[in-house]
């Protein structure tokens, strides 16, 4: 059913890596593809748990997207900076991070959880650690990083603090975006967003989505720096992405990273994807990020092939306790929930 | 010397802004400009760096209160008309209502909307949102009708955690005015009763309460009726105590809204009363609401688009024939 005429817009990345190669070092691309496997590991997991009928809802996969996630993640500090993520972004909440366990509890509904069963799969956060939890109306996050940034502002606790979020090509087209975006950048706030373009909204493909040549164009209608990267390439990622990071914490202002690539997964686990042409997924963005970031890191010394294997395999056990954890937990008790959405008690 | 309504809510915010370093005031035209009501005279030269202009996007501009009062801060957002509360709605009732259930965070923000209608104003300066935002879980909605009101509700609204939403009546910017604003002082979430009376209960809010007084005036003076007024102050929390307590004095009621018809406020007092009152009514309980159109410009059109005290005394007269 999908024929070749549709016109992906996938370009030809001109990518110039920044001259400060400040994050091309041992320490934090180690942190970030650790993350990437830790994401990759953890989610398939609840892929099976979903087949397996154990989670009730939806699960959403990073799949893809781990490498971009993760520079975002491990280039934020928890504690001072502020992480929106959004749907595929388990990699960046790892590197940010989030423990696992708040994300099995969560697709679990373990009443332990941060949502304790009110929200469930990707809806998690932890606001007051800086990663507020994203509603599903898509742009939304951007003007709530700003607030977030705008009121370190007005305490004057903002210097060196950045303010992330990540989004997708279909959400540059709702008016949230727009709108925070714009509002970001008048406001002259530290915030970093990274657009995702994994060349579908569900299945709605970019050339239903937009009309501009590259999501990054728009970048210079909101008076932001634009920066394009290669979302395949970690080593790329984490040059591109850490030092838009670096400039906004340094008072550059705001940045808009457009990383391109292609989401190696349906929108859900419910959704097989079926209309992504098989041309794409040959093609270069068709790549497996993790496939290459470790090439990467053997071919450069920063990891052994052997490291890798040690760590995936420390995963592949802290996901099996994780998950057994919150399986082993109570799940919320309609009789003794707090039907309250106030916190204010009227006498 | 006399306090008018508008004056209660700027000295409201003034006196905010000078006791608590956590409230900022966001929104279109509010600084030096001082608002398009001048709610704000004077704030941004009196507090700098603590009233924004905002731009032009009311989505982003409640994204912003919530993210703020995530961190801490205490925000009051002046929407220029509660109808452009629309643009904002996905933030209002999605992201600040739901945020304290969902995450244990409460999100502490005030949401000023200029409501209800005015001669000339026209379909989109002239709605009434408040039972849009009382239908949502997670938001206070408060429709104060008095000058004390407007200064209390805003400062105790301001002092709340939750998201309020804080519905000040246009038609009484200027037109309403007391000696003071330090009048009678009620807790948010009871109702007042503004004239007592013993044959009929007219339970209304915000303008609605000074055409509901003046429509029982008209029935004293015709006829020796003693209409009881009940102001609800806010129409969440809703004082049900305060309005069974008067129908069960009255045995009649007849609810005032200036919103539109279908559902909102005044079919949830009926609806209430009905179901938890029922003994104590001794005529089916009334509905007195906004035609159901847009508001229209016309003055004429508009005079007969919203309740009116004629219309109200028609509607109190059809309660004490039955």
């Amino acid at each position: 059913m999908n024929s070749g005429s549709l016109a992906f817009r996938v370009p030809e990345l001109d990518v110039k890596p920044f001259a400060d190669e400040a994050f091309l070092n041992r320490d934090y691309l180690r942190a970030a593809f650790r993350s990437m496997l830790r994401a990759r590991v953890l989610e398939n997991k609840l892929s099976s748990l979903y087949k397996a009928g154990k989670i009730v809802g939806g699960v959403y996969l990073g799949r893809g997207q781990e490498a971009v996630s993760a520079c975002l993640g491990a280039a934020l500090i928890q504690g001072k900076d502020f992480f929106a993520p959004l749907i595929r972004d388990q990699a960046g909440r790892d590197a940010f991070g989030e423990p696992m366990i708040d994300c099995t509890r969560t697709y679990l509904g373990s009443v332990l959880g941060p949502m304790r069963g009110r929200d469930g799969n990707i809806h998690r956060g932890r606001p007051k650690n800086g990663m507020p939890a994203m509603i599903s109306h898509l742009g939304a996050q951007v003007s709530l990083v700003a607030g977030m940034l705008f009121a370190k502002r007005q305490k004057g606790e903002l210097a060196g603090v950045v303010g992330a979020t990540c989004i997708g090509d279909g959400a540059t087209s709702t008016g949230a975006f727009h709108e925070g975006l714009n509002l970001a950048a008048m406001e002259k706030l530290p915030l970093v967003i990274v657009i995702a373009n994994n060349q579908f909204a569900y299945s709605t493909p970019t050339d239903r989505q937009f009309a501009c040549r590259d999501l990054v164009e728009k970048a210079r209608g909101y008076g932001v720096a634009g920066h394009v990267v290669d979302g395949t390439d970690l080593l790329a990622c984490a040059s591109v992405i850490g030092n838009a990071v670096k400039r906004a914490r340094e008072g550059g202002g705001p940045q808009m990273i457009v990383a391109h690539l292609l989401r190696l997964s349906g929108h859900g686990e419910h959704d097989d994807g079926s209309y992504v042409p098989d041309t794409l997924k040959a093609g270069h963005y068709g790549r497996d990020c993790l496939e290459i970031a470790i090439q990467q890191l053997v071919a450069q010394g920063y990891a052994t092939a052997e490291e890798i294997q040690t760590w995936q395999d420390e995963t592949a056990e802290e996901v099996q306790r994780a998950v057994a954890q919150a399986q082993q937990e109570p799940t919320p008790d309609p009789f003794t929930e707090d039907w309250r959405a106030l916190s204010t008690r009227f006498s | 010397m006399s306090v008018t309504y508008i004056d209660a809510i700027r000295e409201a915010q003034a006196k905010l802004l000078r006791e608590d370093p956590r409230v900022f005031l966001y929104g279109q035209d509010i600084a030096t400009f001082g608002g398009a009501f001048k709610a704000t005279k004077g704030l941004a030269e009196e507090f700098p760096g603590r009233v924004y202009d905002a731009p032009i996007s009311e989505d982003a501009m409640i994204g912003l209160a919530v993210g703020a009062a995530i961190e801490g801060m205490r925000p009051i957002v002046e929407m220029q008309f509660a109808d452009f509360s629309s643009v904002a709605f996905n933030q209002i009732v999605n992201q600040a209502a739901t945020h304290f259930y969902r995450t244990g965070v409460p999100v502490p923000l005030t949401v000023r909307l200029p409501s209800g209608g005015t001669p000339g104003s026209g379909p989109f300066h002239s709605q009434s949102m408040e039972s849009i935002y009382a239908h949502y879980p997670g938001l206070v909605v408060l429709t104060p009708a008095t000058v004390t009101d407007a200064y209390h509700m805003l400062l105790d609204g301001v002092a709340l955690d939750d998201p309020v939403i804080y519905c000040e009546h246009k038609f009484l910017y200027r037109w309403l005015k007391a000696k003071s604003i330090n009048g009678e002082h009620l807790p948010i979430g009871q109702a007042r009763i503004t004239r007592p009376g013993k044959h009929a209960t007219v339970v209304a809010y915000s303008a609605m309460v000074h055409e509901a007084i003046r429509a029982a005036d008209r029935l004293q003076e015709e006829g020796g009726w003693e209409i009881e007024v009940v102001d609800l102050r806010s129409v969440k929390p809703l004082d049900m105590d305060t309005v069974l307590a008067s129908v069960a004095r009255t045995g009649r009621l007849l609810a005032v809204g200036e919103a539109f018809p279908w559902g909102g406020v005044t079919a949830e007092v009926v609806a209430r009363v009905a179901a938890e009152g029922f003994h104590l009514l001794d005529a089916p309980p009334m509905r007195l609401n906004a035609r159901d159109t847009p508001v229209p410009y016309h003055p004429k059109l508009w005079a007969a688009h919203r309740p009116t005290p004629e219309s109200i005394a028609v509607a109190i007269r059809q309660l004490l024939s039955f």
